[in-house]
């Protein structure tokens, strides 16, 4: 049967097929990079992590030892937990700082003012320049704590009020107040982007009516640019999870090439994390994609409303049949 | 009483782009009930601006906001640069803050020789460079094969081009570090180069991501033309797509290039090896990273010519190593800056 619809399908397809057989082509050298150094070393790492590996001269000597490696990270390794708790509570402090301050440096670079350039390349400078290594030069020499701000007493005063561990998360986040800044060049720019992209009629239609600059902003600005909101989290999740400041990261790459730890306790350490940055990644994503617009929320309403209406009314049609159907045979019954 | 009003009409400049009738009209219906209140309007319209036009204190809030934070970006680096230059007794004197004593130009001095400067300096142009160049290249070509073709399973692969870029770094670099191993290009150009030319450079992901959005925008008619005209797949990419794809060109190539020159820990593991001998590869930013021991034996081997190591140098080898992407930086500034503009991420 295959054979007979074979040269049909052929005969219709010959110049789109030729054409995707060109798409292979152009993408050929990225899936052989993807199944070389992805696909092959993800499952060539997760092997890796449900076995104790030791280097020797003549090379890597594995043995089996099941999921041991993964308990070992909650029952055994100190360090591991500490180190996730700590990135836990300053990410998921940092995400919100560091967005809500991109928006408002976007908002201030729209407005019309003068060397509105130079500074746009103040705030983008931090991204040419901030790598791992001269970051934690700046961090070592306390450069990276804004000047004017008494940061000691800003701890004592959290250590007052909140929970020690919670306290000691927000102080650092004010210590490296700048370093958290820095990390919002590029998402300065895309909002940046994002806001001019606007209509300006919008706001002039606002303004007719009576709307003030408060209200445009809740009403225009942030709904509009809202995918650009989920896009610059997760780039901003991202980019804290992978920097060479982060103290897990740092943790795997000692592990990696420590005596008792070793490539097998490292995988399992580099999963783990991986599942963890996924997870925040989907949370981030879930936040803000989960409120939909409240005209397009009404709408879906008003579309359920108007099913449940004809299930209704199609349930009072079929019994009004089924009467009918049922008074005819009676009727019928009466007449024999 | 109607003297009062003609004045505060004649003093009011500011509402003249409203129209004067509307403004006149606004006005006579506030002013009117006493000067106490004209003024006030006045005012008020004067800080906060009217609707069509900015008040100066509005104004003036958004420049002070701008200066204050501008002068928090540029902290760090205005500290590098004075910390850099101070002497050691500067250093010491609580009483100097930010201007040094006198220039002193040692500490650049000695870091540069501490770091080998022009001969890692050439290094890491290499390191940087000629990755970034295959980058431009292979990540145009396949953006290309994912904008302008259709074939089966494109949004799957789609999608593990986005999962590639979700997955931390640290997963894959074990087992590929065991596998340049296995294949022999470890601890030498060739464990950038490889991956490179695969479509998996540094961050590939997303320059593939531009060069797809970049391409989708080209006019589909404009290479079909060209197909009648009788080019090729390949002659069509060369001769249409790629003139017209010159801006995303040089985003990609100015990112990759700053992203490779930041990337510190891949290039000490792949390319300069954990023990470097004297004459491997080696790039600026290791050679910061390492810079205590680096710095300790190179003074060891100079004996008494290099002073021992203060916040001073440490500072000055860190200007050292961001020095060449800074001026790169300020002379190339509008292609930075407009690069979120030309890459459309923003467009749909």
């Amino acid at each position: 049967m295959s054979k007979e619809k074979k040269p049909k399908k052929r005969k219709a397809g010959t110049l789109t097929k030729r054409e995707a057989r060109m798409g292979y082509v152009f993408i050929l050298p990225w899936m052989i990079g993807t199944l070389l150094l992805v696909i092959y070393p993800l499952v060539r790492s997760f092997w890796f992590s449900l076995n104790k590996i030791k280097l020797t001269p003549t090379g890597m000597k594995m043995t089996w030892i099941n999921v041991k490696n993964y308990t070992d990270i909650f029952l055994e390794d100190p360090d591991f937990i500490t180190n996730l708790q700590s990135y836990l509570t300053e990410t998921l402090l940092s995400i919100p700082v560091i967005v809500v301050f991109a928006l408002i440096i976007a908002m201030l670079l729209n407005e019309k003012i003068h060397l509105r350039g130079f500074f746009r390349l103040i705030f983008f400078l931090p991204v040419i320049i901030a790598s791992g290594p001269v970051m934690n030069q700046l961090v070592s020499q306390d450069a990276a704590s804004i000047p004017a701000m008494n940061v000691t007493m800003i701890t004592q005063l959290l250590n007052e009020y909140l929970p020690r561990m919670f306290a000691e998360a927000v102080a650092s986040v004010f210590s490296n107040m700048i370093m958290i800044l820095w990390y919002s060049g590029v998402q300065i720019l895309i909002f940046l982007a994002a806001i001019q992209k606007i209509d300006t009629s919008l706001y002039e239609a606002a303004k007719i009516d009576g709307g003030s600059g408060w209200e445009c902003f809740w009403k225009i600005t942030l709904p509009t640019i809202k995918p650009m909101l989920l896009l610059n989290a997760v780039y901003t999740v991202i980019l804290l999870s992978n920097n060479e400041q982060n103290s897990i990261i740092t943790l795997i790459y000692d592990t990696m090439f420590s005596v008792n730890g070793g490539y097998g306790y490292a995988s399992a350490m580099a999963w783990m994390y991986a599942v963890i940055v996924t997870l925040i990644i989907g949370v981030v994503a879930l936040l803000l994609i989960g409120r939909k617009d409240v005209y397009e929320r009404r709408a879906k309403k008003y579309q359920r409303e108007l099913r449940k209406q004809e299930r209704l009314q199609r349930q009072i049609r079929r019994r009004g049949m089924r009467n009918e159907k049922s008074s005819e045979k009676s009727s019928e019954k009466n007449a024999a | 009483m109607k003297r009062a009003v003609k004045r505060a009409v004649k003093r009011m400049p500011l509402s003249k782009m409203a129209g004067q009738k509307n403004a006149a009209g606004t006005q006579a219906a506030t002013i009117v009930p006493s000067r106490k209140g004209a003024f006030k309007d006045r005012f008020r319209k004067f800080l906060f601006g009217t609707k069509d036009k900015e008040g100066i204190g509005k104004q003036t809030v958004i420049y002070v906001l701008l200066i204050c934070i501008g002068f928090v970006y540029l902290y760090p680096l205005l500290y590098m640069i004075s910390k850099s230059f101070m002497p050691v007794e500067d250093l010491i004197d609580s009483s100097i803050n930010w201007l040094p004593s006198r220039p002193f130009l040692d500490n650049y001095k000695n870091a540069a020789k501490s770091m080998d400067f022009f001969k890692t300096l050439r290094d890491s142009i290499l390191i940087a460079g000629i990755p970034t160049l295959l980058n431009v290249v292979v990540c145009s070509f396949v953006g290309y094969g994912f904008a302008r073709y259709n074939f089966k399973g494109k949004k799957f692969m789609m999608g593990l081009l986005l999962f590639s870029f979700i997955i931390p770094p640290q997963i894959t670099m074990m087992p590929t570090y065991v596998l340049y191993t296995d294949i022999g290009i470890i601890n030498s150009l060739k464990a950038f180069v490889i991956p490179a030319l695969l479509g998996q450079g540094l961050k590939a992901q997303i320059f593939i991501l531009i060069f797809y959005q970049f391409f989708r925008q080209v006019p589909q008619a404009l290479i079909e033309a060209a197909k009648i005209d009788g080019a090729g797949h390949f002659k069509a990419f060369l001769k249409i797509a790629i003139p017209s794809a010159a801006p995303a060109i040089l985003v990609v190539f100015l990112f990759s290039i700053v992203w490779y020159w930041n990337e510190a820990y891949l290039t000490q593991l792949y390319v300069v090896g954990q023990y470097a001998t004297e004459d491997a590869l080696s790039s600026l930013v290791v050679e910061l990273k390492n810079f205590e021991s680096s710095y300790s034996s190179a003074s060891s081997v100079a004996g008494s010519q290099m002073m021992d190591i203060n916040e001073s140098i440490k500072m000055a080898g860190t200007m050292l190593s961001i020095l060449p992407l800074l001026i790169m930086y300020f002379v190339l500034q509008r292609q930075f800056v407009e690069s979120v503009d030309r890459t459309g991420i923003t467009g749909e």
